[in-house]
This record gives C-alpha cells, structure tokens and sequence, in this order.
C-alpha cells in the first residue's frame, strides 16, 4: 500500500538543486509533494512524483544520487482537527513519526500528508482500522 | 637457543661486530660503486668525497643521497655495478607515479635477498615441515619472487599460487594444508572475509602464521586477518631499490620490524635538511646496501617516514627496529602541529569499509587550522534521514582521530562525486599555501 518517495542526496554547493528541479522538469515529471532535511553540509531533498521509477533514472542520468523510499500516504479531510486526530491515532500505538509533510496541492475537501515511520505496514493497519483512507500510487497520479 | 632463526650467528650478532662487520663492508661497498658506476662517482666527485675518506660507518654522512628522481634518471643502466653478463635477473618497481625503476641482481644478490626472506619466514615459525603459500604477484614485482625463494631456502614445501583466482587459494589451501600465508594484507584480509562467507570457522584450516607486507595497514585490520583466518599476522618491509621484501621482518615480539643490518645500513635524517637524526626520532629512512653488486646503492632515500628502536628485544636479535612507514615524505602535512600522512588517511577508510577516495583541504581561520576530509559514502548508508549520514561521520571521525591524533571533520559526499583522476590523484587541498604561511 505505502507510496513512493524519491530521496536525494544534496551537497550544500551552487547549483546542485537546479540540477534535480532541471532533470525532473525536462523527463516531464510533475512533483505532487516535497519537503527538505537539512544539515549543514548537505539535504535530503524528498520528493513524491507522478512517475517515481522515471524519476529515478532521470536524476541519476544527470549524477544525482537517489534512492526510494517507501512512506505511508494519508487522505484527510481539510478541516481543522484532521491531522491532529491521525497523529493521536499513531501517538496512542507508540508510534514514532520520523518526519511529515503536506502535498503540495489540495482538490476539493481533501488534504494529503506523508508520513515516514519506522512501520509502514503496522502504520497503515492502525490507520486503516481508525478510518483514515490511505493513498496508494494511483491516486499519486490523478491528485 | 636457536629456535626461530635462519642465520643464528647475523641474527644475533653483538653489536660491537656488527658495527665493525657494517663498517669494513661499507669501505668495500665504497670503493666498489666508485670504480663501477659512473653516475654516483660523479655525484661523489661534485661533493668532493673519495672513497678513501669513507673508513667507516662513522663516514657514512659524508656520502651523497640517492633519490628515486635518481634512478629515474640513471634508467635503465646508469646505476648498474657489475656487466650485464654479471646479472641473473630484472625486477621492477609498479612505477604509478612515473617511470619504471629496474633493479638488477646477480646470483649472489638473488641469494642474499632470498636469505633476508627466509629470516622472516623462519621468524614466524617456518620449517621444513610447513606448506608456505605464496600469493603475492608473480612477475617484476618483487613479492612472489622474493617470499618464494625464502620459502625454498627455509626448504617449506612451496604453493607458488601468485595473486587471484580466490577459490583455487582457498581450495589449495585446504586440500594442501598450507600453514604460512604470504601476501598482501588487504589480500589476506578478503580470504579471511571469503572463507567465513562459505562458512569455514578459522579452525577449519591449518594455517599458523602469515607474512604480509608491500601496503600499508593497521593493527585493527591485523585483529580482523588474525581473527578471520585463526593465525597471527606478522609484518615484513622491502623496497625493491634496496632487494625486495625482506629488508625488515617482524619476530614474535611484533613490536616493530628488525633491519637486516649485516646487510643494509639505515639512517634516519630530517627530510626537510638531510640532517642525520639520532635514534628514536620521527625522519625518513635511509638505507645503504652492503652487499649487493648488480644495483649496489648507497644512501637511498626511501621517503618513508619511520622511527628506528634500539632497544633490547627478547626474541635475541640485535638487530635494529623500525616502526611500520608513518607515511611519505613527500606527502607529509603538519596540521596543528602533528604530522599528517595520507597514507593514513587511507588506510583508516580502507578499515572502515570506504573507497580510498578522498580529499583533504587544511585551511587556516583565525590562527588555528582546519582540517578537513571529504569521502565517498557507501551506497547503504544513504537514506532518507540525516542522521544516518551524520552518525557514520562521528563513527569515521573517532577512527580518524585514534590513527591521526588530531580530529578532522568529515564530510561524506555522493559516491562517485570526488574526481577521480589519471595517475597520482590530487588528494590535499592545502589553503594555508595561500597565506604564506611555511607549511
């Protein structure tokens, strides 16, 4: 069920970003989310992409260095309250939220949100079973 | 007495005739490459030095150094001591950083190089009743020829496996029973790492000690050899200028390798001034050969930075220690006032599983050097989270400052992302040159 996620490393150089927006821009790829960890030398720019395999092979053919990541995609309704009630879920079964962050855009009643956890699948199951919808790639596409 | 030597009566010799054996020797040896080779005549002749002013070890600082640019120079011929008839044999250095060197050797050289490794083989326990399995390269390099005629002098019976094919090592190793391994240390350690993969426990094969040399290494990846392959590891120095393998071995003391000094005078000097430095000090080694005839040099820089311990040793040899080479000369940096070798560098990444790819920049910011070291990551360590990263950057700093001495910040990069070059990479990137400052 968990979604793909593109993470690439960054060196705190000029330039190195405008070579991942450039690659992903020029295979005709679309990023739905995106969020950056960063230290002083370097990033982990993560990307959620229509085409994460495409992805892939665009930015290593322009020498980044990439790996995919498996992270647990959620669907809420855009209402205060929403992601509160998915993190209490998580809280109460002890489960660690490593990093999070929102899709970019927002249709209609729904918002998306990412979540990486140690366990996707035991993630997923909790979340399932307190009625939060989870994405899966296909809805990646369409969104 | 008498157990672990080959030459009880030069292994042991006191020191008083030693130095009186080293000096007449030297007078011969003088007097020899005066007459024969007419490169270091003319060296000799621009310093005014005659054979006659060198009447012993005493007058050996008078004479003037050899460098490799030397022998590069004198390439093929120039320093050869004896007719080409004369000579029985070519070895030859990998020659990475420029020209090839080519050593020559008679008979009598090939036998007292094949003596100074059946010391170290005998050392470490080697008899005639052993099975010696000798995987370093054979060919100009001298690591194969070198161990495998010690082998024959000790009368091992001898595996000449030369280096590869690491299934047939390990099959020969175990229907054969080889119980001295002589390579090098990086070799031995993917055999060790090779047979715990199909599962052999290191009681599983018969193998006692091994010889291993020609790169550098640290104790830790000694641990890891003895550990994996159930023996002790033991260490063995040579240049192929001077012989080959041989010219400094480990006894079962390991505390520092013993010169064959009936055949080979060393000096420490200071690099910087050539200075002759008194024992115990840091300097680059210099080494005299007594005996050779075909290629007979006479105070030959190694560039290798070591200390020389005179220091009683119990294994009975008087032999003079030297520590493992600390690094180049000619790569040496002083960062907050320690010396720095690459080479260490080096081989603390090769310990912890890294590609010997790197850069170091050493800058100066407010009085105090920076020191600085840029690696490859492993594929496996990258993930999606930071700390990851910066965890194998503390676990690489500590190994770094345990070699070093001094605490480098390190910085892993991308794989692949430091420019690889042709021949000799351009590992230092020292800033402080720009201030002027005498580094």
């Amino acid at each position: 069920m968990a979604i793909k996620q593109i993470s690439i490393f960054v060196e705190n150089k000029e330039g190195k970003l405008v070579t991942i927006t450039d690659s992903i821009a020029n295979a005709g790829i679309d990023i739905r989310a995106l969020s950056v960890a960063d230290t002083q030398d370097f990033g982990i720019f993560r990307l959620i992409v229509t085409d994460p395999q495409r992805a892939k092979e665009a930015l290593e053919s322009s020498g980044c260095f990439v790996s995919i990541t498996q992270v647990v995609g959620v669907s809420i309704p855009d209402e205060p309250g929403s992601l509160a009630k998915i993190v209490n879920i998580l809280a109460r079964y002890n489960i660690n939220i490593e990093y999070m962050y929102a899709f970019i855009a927002v249709s209609g009643k729904e918002a998306s949100v990412v979540l990486r956890v140690a366990d996707n699948e035991t993630a997923e199951k909790i979340l399932t079973e307190n009625g939060v919808k989870l994405l899966e790639e296909k809805d990646i596409v369409s969104l | 007495m008498a157990k672990n030597y080959f030459q009880p009566e030069q292994e042991t010799m006191p020191l008083e005739e030693l130095r009186k054996l080293q000096s007449e020797k030297l007078v011969r040896q003088v007097k020899h490459v005066y007459e024969n080779v007419k490169y270091y005549r003319d060296l000799m002749d621009a310093k005014g030095v005659k054979p006659e002013d060198i009447k012993g070890i005493e007058d050996l600082h008078k004479l003037p150094f050899l460098k490799k640019d030397d022998l590069r120079e004198a390439y093929p011929y120039g320093l050869l001591g004896t007719d080409l008839k004369d000579c029985v044999r070519i070895q030859s250095t990998s020659g990475t950083t420029g020209k090839r060197v080519v050593a020559f050797y008679t008979q009598k050289d090939i036998d007292m190089w094949e003596d100074c490794c059946a010391r170290a083989l005998v050392a470490v326990g080697a008899t005639s009743e052993d099975v010696c399995q000798v995987c370093y390269g054979y060919g100009l390099f001298t690591g194969g020829a070198g161990l495998h005629g010690g082998s024959h002098k000790v009368g091992s019976l001898t595996l000449p496996m030369s280096s590869g094919n690491t299934d047939r090592q390990i099959q020969f190793m175990m229907d054969l029973n080889s119980t001295i391994l002589c390579c090098t240390p990086s070799y031995a350690a993917y055999i060790g790492e090779t047979l715990r993969e199909k599962g052999y426990k290191p009681e599983d094969n018969k193998l006692k000690a091994g010889i291993f040399g020609a790169e550098p290494w640290t104790e830790e990846m000694r641990r890891d050899i003895e550990k994996n392959l159930g023996i002790k590891a033991y260490d063995i120095y040579g240049l192929t200028e001077i012989s080959g393998p041989g010219v400094a071995f480990e006894c079962e003391e390991q505390r520092g390798m013993h010169i064959n000094e009936d055949h080979f005078i060393a000096e420490i000097i200071n690099p910087e001034t050539g200075e002759v430095l008194p024992i115990g000090e840091k300097g680059e080694l210099v080494f005299t050969s007594l005996d050779k005839e075909a290629f007979p040099l006479l105070r030959y820089r190694t560039r290798d930075i070591c200390v020389l311990s005179r220091e009683k040793c119990s294994c009975g040899r008087t032999f003079v220690r030297m520590t493992k080479p600390l690094g180049r000369s000619d790569d040496m940096m002083i960062i907050r006032g320690v010396n720095v070798f690459p080479s260490q560098i080096e081989s603390v990444l090769l310990n912890c599983g890294y590609a010997p790819n790197y850069q170091i920049i050493v800058d100066r910011v407010n009085n105090t050097d920076t020191f600085d070291i840029n690696v490859e990551m492993k594929e496996e360590d990258f993930s999606d989270i930071p700390t990851g990263i910066t965890n194998r950057e503390k676990e690489l700093q500590s190994a770094m400052k345990a070699m070093l001495g001094i605490n480098p910040k390190i910085h892993l990069v991308a794989p692949k992302s430091i420019t690889r070059s042709e021949g000799k990479a351009v590992r230092v990137i020292d800033k402080r040159k720009r201030l002027g400052i005498n580094i």
